[in-house]
């Protein structure tokens, strides 16, 4: 929950970043299609995990409840994705109601992970009509540098497939949850992994940069943020602010963010594997198979 | 020159014993309270290094991004609205300050300085209370601007942390000399890290930044010594 203070970017900064792009430059020294330094780093936990773009830094927590499903949909477990913008972050979100900002970057986030079906819901499911998981993303900003939707997309995700849920048994009558020692914990089952990709627009699509820090985000015209998997399948677009772009430019665009889509999708896996590797040598597993 | 000895790292609420002043009166700075239970020793407010520069003058070096205005500093800010006489000024802190059109030199009722939303300030502080906005003014105690005012459009405003902004403000420190023998630029430093700098080409801004960037993260001991090779 926070409120956005309207926060103004003097003209001397607008001026010297719109000079210099016109020059073909940009103020940290990045190419138009470059990307800031992705590194993921998983906690303790299951599910918890920290990632940062440059300077933006976004921390995610997967936990999970077991819940009567919904009504309309009896035999699937429930997703919930939380994007928590507060003070931490930056000192312009205040506390207080939820912002426009806030809820728009939610939504693309659903959008991209929950509405694109990437995590499987009917492995969710415990016994119908009665129990499913419910699986609940919290993902909250600890800096703000721009691009938060990236970041937390990617950290949404990894945390997703990063997270363990206990094992469940039912005896005909009773649901008995059994800790990490007496069953092995079960990882979330994932179809594929859309990411979200964006871009800031300057000058009417003349200048097109991608992954924007916090003083190009606020400059520019309009951004384009794509979700997209490995595999190049569209999993959601969003075109905001106001800039005339012809359909050329999206698609053209969209090439591009599906070749990162490609590279942000391995170093998740990549990372998630190490650290599960990591995890299961680990001496508390170890301990766990000798005291049992 | 009067080189600052660093005495270790510090949390908020941590006494400080053995104070080694000359002639038992010590000079504190931001960070440090005096201990009330025990009048020779000092606590610190913030977490940080604590400094001491002889022969009596101690502080905390943090690296806090949050200005907290004080009464008298010299302060950058971004004219955020605009309304009748008054001007809000986004100084960095947890409310914008406020400046009157009237405190400009030789401004009266009927000449008022053009002043837009966006525009970047120099001011300087006259009040600063928990409670209440901080009240910005652009002349001195004479009525005169002196180096306060609106500043042109051509710069560009970056920000430094204030740990950075007290290393260069400090007259012995040789990196802005350094760097100005290499390019001319003109440059203002307001303590609440809010700098504005201009330059003939974009490039040397972006080096100055880089510099600053770089600066950040070293000891007051090692900008000396790197400038010290660049001579």
């Amino acid at each position: 929950m926070s409120h956005v203070r309207k926060t103004i970017i003097s003209n001397a900064e607008k001026l010297f970043l719109v000079k210099n792009l016109t020059e073909w430059k940009r103020l940290d020294g990045r190419a138009f299609d470059e990307f800031r330094d992705l590194e993921i780093q998983f906690g303790k936990d299951w599910g918890s995990c920290f990632v940062s773009l440059g300077k933006t830094k976004v921390l995610a927590q997967v936990s999970c409840e077991l819940q009567l499903p919904k009504a309309s949909r009896p035999s699937e477990g429930i997703l919930s994705i939380n994007l928590e913008l507060n003070t931490m972050g930056d000192p312009n979100f205040q506390v207080g109601r939820q912002s426009e900002l806030n809820s728009q970057l939610n939504r693309l986030l659903e959008k991209c992970i929950y509405d694109s079906k990437a995590v499987d819901l009917e492995s969710l499911c415990v016994k119908m009509n009665e129990k499913v998981w419910s699986i609940r993303v919290d993902v909250n900003l600890l800096n703000h540098e721009g691009n938060i939707l990236d970041c937390a997309s990617i950290a949404a995700l990894a945390a997703l497939a990063h997270f363990r849920r206990p094992d469940v048994s039912c005896d005909g009558m009773e649901f008995k949850i059994h800790s990490i020692k007496e069953r092995d914990p079960i990882p979330t089952v994932i179809h594929h992994y859309p990411v979200c990709i964006s871009y800031a627009i300057f000058s009417g699509g003349k200048f097109i940069v991608a992954d924007p820090t916090l003083l190009e985000e606020r400059v520019a015209e309009a951004f384009l943020s794509v979700g997209l998997n490995a595999y190049k399948e569209l999993c959601g677009l969003h075109l905001g602010g106001k800039a005339e772009l012809s359909t050329d430019i999206i698609l053209e665009t969209t090439n591009k963010a599906s070749k990162r889509a490609g590279c942000v999708v391995e170093i998740i896996k990549a990372a998630v594997e190490k650290d599960t590797n990591d995890k299961w040598v680990s001496t508390d597993y170890f301990n766990r198979f000798i005291f049992n | 020159m009067v080189a600052s000895t660093d005495l270790g790292f510090f949390l908020p609420g941590e006494v400080i014993k053995d104070i080694e002043s000359k002639d038992k009166y010590t000079i504190i700075g931001p960070g440090l309270r005096r201990n009330e239970e025990d009048p020779n020793s000092l606590v610190a407010t913030q977490a940080g290094r604590l400094t001491f520069r002889a022969p009596n003058t101690y502080w905390i070096e943090s690296r806090r991004n949050r200005y907290i205005p004080k009464k008298g500093d010299l302060v950058v800010g971004v004219v955020t609205k605009k309304s009748g006489d008054i001007l809000k000024v986004d100084i960095g802190c947890a409310e914008f300050a406020w400046l009157s059109l009237l405190a400009f030199e030789g401004s009266t009722k009927k000449m008022k300085p053009n002043v837009n939303v966006g525009d970047l300030i120099y001011a300087k502080l006259l009040n600063a209370h928990k409670e209440m906005e901080p009240e910005l003014v652009c002349v001195d105690q004479y009525y005169k601007s002196g180096r306060l005012g609106v500043l042109p459009n051509e710069g560009v405003l970056i920000n430094i942390t204030l740990r950075l902004t007290h290393t260069l403000l400090n007259a012995e420190n040789p990196l802005l000399r350094t760097m100005a023998k290499k390019f001319p630029y003109e440059i203002v430093i307001g303590v609440n890290g809010k700098v504005w700098i201009k330059a003939n080409q974009a490039k040397d801004v972006l080096t100055l930044c880089k510099a600053f960037e770089a600066a950040e993260l070293e000891s007051e001991k090692s900008i000396i010594e790197a400038c010290r090779q660049h001579k």
